[in-house]
């Protein structure tokens, strides 16, 4: 019994003082016999990117609900992850575009009150950019962007200085207000490292987002990509976004 | 014949000095700097694990038609077969994993309404009616059934 207590005791403590306590946790899965808390997975494997086709957004607000319930995020308003914008373009004036986004889409859109004006829905989310001005800015490396090119918040690094949130041009990130810590989309990394959909393509029902790996040959993304017009949101601000819009209208900034 | 350098002792002091902050700083950021920082890049390698450690909400598809074959085959073929089980039912990822967890059933008004309600924004050809005027109340299930809508 002694010689279990003693071996038990040197297990967990050279765990915690070879590694840091959250590895240390991950190591007693590994112990356990749970692969999946300590996955297998190879970031450096895959290479995520977002397809968004504007044309199927219907702006029902599923993604927006769905992600606050996978995520956690607060249900108060002007705390998104991901968010819909409705446009309404009028075509004498398409550089003043009308954009409206009652919490967020969180409960769906209210019927048009522009009547002949040029109107649609565009599914807004961090746009995971190969070079993130966010990373870049992070004074103390609390955001980073992972070897599948995902950006994430170490929020127990995360001092809250908001520096992040103001270099985002995309204005993706906000501040917890429960940790008051930086949050934004994670693209659900919880899931795909375990082989789901993150939560808001999982709920779309007409298909409008797809999260692709430009790592797998296989993968249909390439295919999308080769035989769709896409684009990326503020392609001047050399933040390279891997989030690829289909049937983006030039009113979207 | 130059100066002999005899008074060289304040340089001693002096290399001792950066010597014994050099032994601190180094001290210091062995304390202060988490052992697995750096390993990658500038950042915490556990704070991956801690985006990972997240419980999931929504089973996904994948796990509903391993048990719902059924309604896996009745949505076959027909408009709704690409929407996902958990847009209408919600998250259920407690029941995919105990199935003794009772699912929750959507409600069949309300859930309807979410996509299918009028609005400009909606691409060309995406079915929309007013429910007020095209049946007050009651259920759309009553006459459109939600797994098969166009079987009807």
């Amino acid at each position: 019994m002694a010689v279990a207590d003693r071996r038990e005791f040197l297990q967990h403590a050279g765990a915690f003082l070879l590694l840091t306590g959250t590895a240390a946790a991950a190591w007693e899965h590994v112990l356990a016999g749970q692969p999946e808390s300590a996955p297998g997975y190879d970031a450096s494997a895959h290479w995520w990117a977002w397809i968004i086709d504007v044309e199927r957004c219907i702006g029902c607000g599923l993604c927006v609900k769905a992600c606050k319930e996978e995520n956690g995020v607060s249900l108060e308003p002007s705390y998104f992850r991901t968010w819909i914008e409705r446009y309404e373009v009028d075509p004498d004036d398409p550089d003043h575009p009308h954009v409206t986004s009652p919490n967020g889409g969180y409960d769906g859109f209210p019927e048009s009150t522009k009547p002949g004006v040029k109107t649609f829905f565009v599914p807004k989310l961090c746009n995971q950019c190969a070079d993130s001005p966010c990373v870049q800015v992070c004074p103390v490396g609390a955001t980073f962007q992972t070897p599948d090119g995902v950006v994430l918040v170490d929020k127990d690094y995360c001092l809250g200085c908001r520096y992040c949130v103001q270099a985002c041009p995309y204005g993706c990130r906000f501040i917890d207000p429960e940790t008051h810590t930086a949050d934004k989309c994670t693209l659900c990394y919880h899931r795909i490292t375990k082989g789901l959909k993150p939560a808001c393509e999982e709920v779309c029902p007409t298909g409008a987002r797809y999260l692709g790996d430009l790592k797998n040959p296989k993968d249909p993304i390439h295919e999308y990509l080769r035989t769709h017009k896409v684009h990326v949101l503020k392609p001047q601000m050399a933040t390279h976004p891997k989030t690829f819009y289909n049937g983006l209208d030039g009113a979207v900034r | 014949m130059p100066p002999s350098f005899r008074s060289y002792e304040h340089l001693l002091r002096l290399a001792a000095l950066f010597a014994v902050a050099a032994a601190l700083f180094l001290v210091l950021r062995w304390l202060l700097v988490p052992a697995d920082y750096g390993v990658l890049g500038p950042y915490r390698l556990g704070a991956i694990a801690q985006n990972q450690a997240r419980p999931i909400s929504y089973a996904g598809q994948v796990a509903c038609v391993a048990c719902h074959t059924d309604v896996a085959d009745a949505r076959k073929g027909n408009a709704h077969e690409l929407v996902s089980c958990e847009s209408c039912h919600g998250p259920h990822a407690p029941h995919a994993a105990d199935p003794a967890i009772a699912a929750r059933r959507a409600d069949p008004r309300a859930i309807c309404a979410v996509c299918h309600v009028p609005n400009a924004g909606k691409p060309v050809g995406f079915k929309t009616v007013v429910f007020a005027d095209h049946a007050d109340e009651g259920p759309c299930t009553a006459c459109h059934p939600a797994h098969a809508p166009r079987s009807w």
